[in-house]
């Protein structure tokens, strides 16, 4: 079963920023120790959400806005694909993501096949 | 013998259909097999009667009718050129002995990624084989809404893949917690005066403790529940609500009574010392004549510990109050950050009545209704003013 791990950063990275090295040592670590957990496919390392570029196309006509979709706090940080038995595996390596203690949140979708 | 054909079916829904959900993989294809299963029944029994070993057959039928459909729905995929994957059903299923899988299956319901009053909806249907109407009317929201609830539950156990299993033991206890709170909600749901709810909430406890012999929580809320609904037909009189020390005893059910505190012994004799088995003692402690209320702060006191919530702490003070005086009762309740809950109103009004502190305590009754709209307790506070007033001679 795939799931798609959507990491949310919600204060995450201003508490990340405030932590002692060691600290902050730790949650790379932990980064690094989920993308090399077997059945993890790594996501592309995501840009800022300020970065973010929405596209609408309204009557044929683009329309092109700054910033995300939804807020800034609830826009997507990251996201990696993961493959597990059940629910309850990915429940566990979401878990592990440093985002979910520090404020933010790891939202787990399974894939879906429409076609 | 005189089981009675709704008795077999109460008894062997949720046995057929967990045992079928662990054989087909399948929350909705078991439902119609057993659902099936239990309408052939129901025609036939009457006129054939029951057979010797009526689990088997209606694991049997199920079981035909299931395979009938996978087969039927394999035809109809193969003449449009799809592939049925999953073929789980080709295994046969022993058809001697049925694995017990309702522990799976309450798991799966009570799973943390469901909302809690879908764990509620589907823990009544599959286990406890209400139908989506009788749920509906019982939570009072329409048929409608139950059914998509339910859709949605199943849907979810479905494409999330919620595993169907008892979890492994480092997630159990915080699973098992999720389950007992279901149970102890749908009791709770049944205590304002809907009794099936709260019959509901026992068998389901029963069931449980027979599948968690061991587990000093699963016996302390059974306990808890046998002992608390043992007070049902004293709580009202004529619709009114009547407080515990000015109820008939002689219609609190002693043998349920007996029961709760066998059920609350062994939980003791387990080592437990948990919140339901706390509360399950203060329960049986509450209908001892005299009452031990020195005994019930103490349990209160233990509990507040373990919960920190500020309404197991407004318990204390009433038993307090009976052990070191009003006063002392309502220096606690005044200490409480409880402003919207209507029992710290009813609880300080009683109190400062006690108290002669007349005004305050009308003041108090008065809040206490404002934040009430529940017709026999509104109707209890109303009669509680109105007595004030007699003494005081003031309108």
């Amino acid at each position: 079963m795939k799931y798609i791990m959507l990491i949310y950063q919600g204060t995450a990275l201003e508490q990340q920023a405030a932590l002692p090295e060691e600290e902050q040592k730790q949650v790379y670590a932990d980064y690094q120790g989920i993308n090399q957990t077997p059945g993890v496919t790594p996501g592309l390392p995501m840009g800022l959400p300020q970065n973010a570029t929405t596209v609408r196309v309204e009557g044929g006509k683009t329309l092109t806005t700054d910033g995300p979709f939804v807020g800034m706090k609830e826009a997507v940080g990251g996201l990696f694909i993961l493959e597990a038995d059940d629910l309850d595996a990915a429940i566990e390596i979401a878990a592990r993501v440093p985002a979910a203690r520090y404020g933010g949140a790891v939202e787990i979708r399974p894939s879906e096949v429409y076609w | 013998m005189v089981t009675t054909l709704d008795q077999v079916f109460r008894e062997e829904w949720g046995r057929v259909l967990a045992t079928l959900i662990g054989f087909l993989g399948d929350f909705d294809l078991a439902e119609e097999a057993a659902q099936e299963a239990f309408a052939i029944a129901a025609e036939r029994w009457p006129r054939d009667g029951i057979p010797s070993n009526p689990r088997a057959w209606l694991m049997t039928t199920a079981r035909n009718q299931a395979t009938d459909r996978i087969r039927r729905n394999r035809v109809l995929a193969t003449k449009f050129g799809l592939l049925v994957a999953d073929n789980r059903a080709e295994v046969p299923m022993k058809t001697t002995t049925f694995p017990d899988e309702r522990l799976e299956l309450i798991f799966t319901c009570c799973h943390p990624a469901l909302a809690v009053e879908a764990q509620v909806a589907l823990t009544l249907r599959t286990l406890g084989g209400l139908t989506t109407d009788e749920i509906a009317r019982a939570f009072l929201v329409s048929e409608r809404t139950m059914a998509q609830r339910l859709v949605r539950a199943k849907g979810k156990i479905k494409a999330a893949r919620i595993p169907f299993r008892v979890p492994p033991a480092h997630l159990l206890r915080e699973r098992l917690d999720a389950v007992l709170a279901v149970v102890y909600l749908i009791f709770n749901e049944g205590y304002g005066g809907r009794d099936e709810l709260a019959a509901e909430a026992i068998w389901l406890g029963r069931a449980l403790a027979e599948l968690l012999p061991d587990d000093p929580e699963v016996r302390g809320l059974l306990a808890m529940m046998l002992l608390h609904d043992s007070r049902r037909e004293a709580r009202f009189s004529d619709g009114e609500l009547v407080l515990l020390g000015d109820q008939d005893r002689s219609q609190w059910n002693t043998e349920q009574i007996a029961d709760g505190r066998a059920e609350l012994d062994r939980a003791l004799a387990l080592g437990g010392r948990g919140p339901y088995v706390l509360q399950a003692a203060i329960a049986s402690l509450h209908a001892a004549v005299p009452c031990d209320w020195a005994q019930i702060a103490a349990l209160y006191g233990e509990l507040t510990r373990l919960t920190a919530s500020p309404v197991v702490e407004l318990n204390r003070a009433i038993a307090v109050a009976e052990t070191d005086g009003p006063e002392a009762g309502l220096r606690i309740v005044d200490g409480l950050g409880l402003d919207d809950f209507r029992y710290l109103h009813s609880t300080r009004a009683e109190l400062l009545k006690r108290l002669g502190r007349t005004d305050e305590a009308r003041a108090a009754y008065r809040r206490a209704r404002e934040l009430t709209d529940d017709g026999a307790e509104r109707r209890f506070l109303e009669r509680r003013l109105t007595e004030l007033a007699a003494t005081t001679g003031s309108g």
